[in-house]
């Protein structure tokens, strides 16, 4: 997976847990909450979906990694990459 | 010290068969049912009432998702409702304003909703979503309420099986005539159709409906009644001590001339006409009536076969045949059972009486049950009568809670 797969992975469970947002001009290093109407729930939902879709799991002390979408990338890809594949 | 007299001024309701007053009154008239069939989890499809306002008009995506659907019911129902009164929101102190929501149960259909999702986690809590307190608490629907318009003031659901959306026009008024608020929202709403729990626990008690046509499926007072049909829906009044309401020159639909609301303490299910008795006549010795000034009763009657022949005994006993001028309806044939949203939408259903003079039916009745052959039984067709200045509206719910409630036309 690449970083760009993977931001629009972490964009595709944003459009589900902010659906009224447009995410069309998300800027990737600026904070999350500071361009969008997300707030610590909604932190917790994107923690919550990359476990849910994904089976990753993020620890409170690493929340601070998903604040950009560079830095979500930087922080999840390998993660993703470390999945074992299917079949 | 005479309490303050208390007034209707606006209504806001969402049923399975309309999204607004005139939209139920016609339909109501017009004999047009709201009842289809549902998929429900793990029972396949049933019958129900389903409200098909759009959510949206009021929330945002976000807040659908997050919420209730209870709230988003009670959202739409307070926003319609003070729309229709027509009062200056804005200049409202938030702080003054009540919320006051009647509620069957709350908190069952997140409950299962979390608990079917974390099935396919291999029943893992940490999949347990971190919105389930927020949802469940008893207080959601009226805490959404608040949320969505921005009222301090009190604001809290009332348990009270069916009868609570009775008591939530009871206890506001109560409020209102306390001086705790100045201004309230209050009735009841229900989102019982999307918990399996209500339709397998009625079906265990041999009580939820069954018909091959769903719009004839709720029968009170028919002789082949076979049990309930589970509704959503929610009826939300703003109500006002007649001088501020005055003052403003609102419209009033009717004044609260009455009420009682008491408890069988006899049976966990099981109706008690003497205990029905008793807070009917209750409720009309606070509002200073005779049964035979009573022009319209809407019964609770939900079509199970023993309910609806203790109700139709404990009218009887009061009504009997002294009261020519009053007449008996049913709501529940047209919307099946509305739970917790039930007694305000059934107020609300014939508040049209007051200025049209008119009775809406109660349908589905093809074999009346000489049991439940009450005269002034208004039966499959409208009934225009002289006028109609008095409406007693029975509200009763499990664990035995009963209420009245007499709304009498409004006279300065």
């Amino acid at each position: 997976m690449t970083k760009d797969e993977c931001k629009q992975l972490v964009l595709d469970i944003i459009a589900d847990i902010a659906p009224d947002e447009d995410l069309n001009d998300v800027k990737p290093d600026v904070r999350l909450r500071d361009q969008l109407q997300l707030d610590s729930m909604d932190f917790l939902d994107i923690v919550m979906e990359l476990r849910k879709r994904h089976g990753i799991e993020v620890p409170e002390s690493d929340y601070l990694q998903l604040s950009t979408l560079n830095s979500c990338a930087d922080y999840l890809t390998p993660r993703f990459n470390a999945i074992p594949a299917k079949g | 010290m005479k309490p303050a007299r208390v007034v209707i001024t606006g209504v806001g309701l969402t049923a399975p068969n309309g999204n607004s007053l005139p939209e139920f009154r016609q339909n109501l008239l017009g004999g047009v049912a709201g009842i289809e069939r549902i998929e429900v989890r793990y029972m396949g499809p049933q019958l129900a009432g389903v409200c098909h306002f759009d959510p949206l008009k009021y929330q945002k995506r976000k807040e659908v998702r997050v919420g209730t659907r209870a709230g988003s019911i009670a959202i739409y129902c307070a926003r319609e409702a003070l729309a229709d009164s027509t009062v200056n929101f804005e200049q409202l102190p938030k702080d003054r304003i009540g919320i006051y929501i009647g509620c069957t149960e709350h908190g069952n259909v997140e409950t299962e909703n979390e608990i079917y999702s974390i099935s396919k986690f291999g029943y893992d809590t940490k999949f347990w979503s971190h919105y389930h307190n927020p949802r469940t608490v008893a207080n959601n629907p009226a805490g959404e309420v608040s949320l969505s318009l921005g009222i301090t003031g009190p604001a809290y659901t009332i348990g009270a099986a069916c009868a609570a959306g009775n008591l939530g026009l009871v206890h506001a008024t109560q409020m209102l005539r306390l001086g705790e608020v100045d201004f309230a929202l209050c009735g009841g709403v229900s989102e019982s159709i999307h918990t399996f729990g209500i339709f397998a626990g009625f079906k265990s008690q041999n009580a939820l409906a069954t018909h091959e046509v769903p719009h004839k499926a709720s029968r009170p007072f028919d002789l082949a009644r076979n049990g309930i049909v589970i509704s959503e829906g929610g009826c939300l009044y703003t109500l006002e001590r007649l001088e501020e309401a005055q003052a403003r020159g609102a419209r009033i639909y009717g004044e609260i001339a009455g009420y009682h609301i008491n408890s069988d303490a006899s049976d966990y299910v099981l109706p008690n006409p003497r205990r029905q008795v008793e807070c009917i006549r209750a409720a009309l010795q606070r509002a200073q009536l005779t049964p035979a000034e009573i022009h319209l009763v809407n019964t609770h009657a939900t079509a199970t076969p023993l309910g609806d022949v203790q109700e139709c005994e404990a009218i009887r006993e009061i009504f009997g045949a002294s009261c020519p001028a009053t007449y008996i309806n049913n709501t529940k044939s047209y919307i099946g059972h509305a739970m917790g949203a039930a007694g305000a939408l059934e107020l609300a259903g014939n508040l049209p009486s007051f200025a049209d003079s008119t009775v809406h039916p109660t349908i589905n009745v093809d074999h009346l049950d000489p049991q439940c052959a009450l005269p002034g039984l208004v039966l499959n067709q409208p009934r225009k009568i002289h006028q109609v200045d008095t409406i007693l509206n029975n509200s009763f719910g499990m664990l035995g809670i009963n209420s009245t409630l007499i709304v009498r036309r409004f006279i300065p």
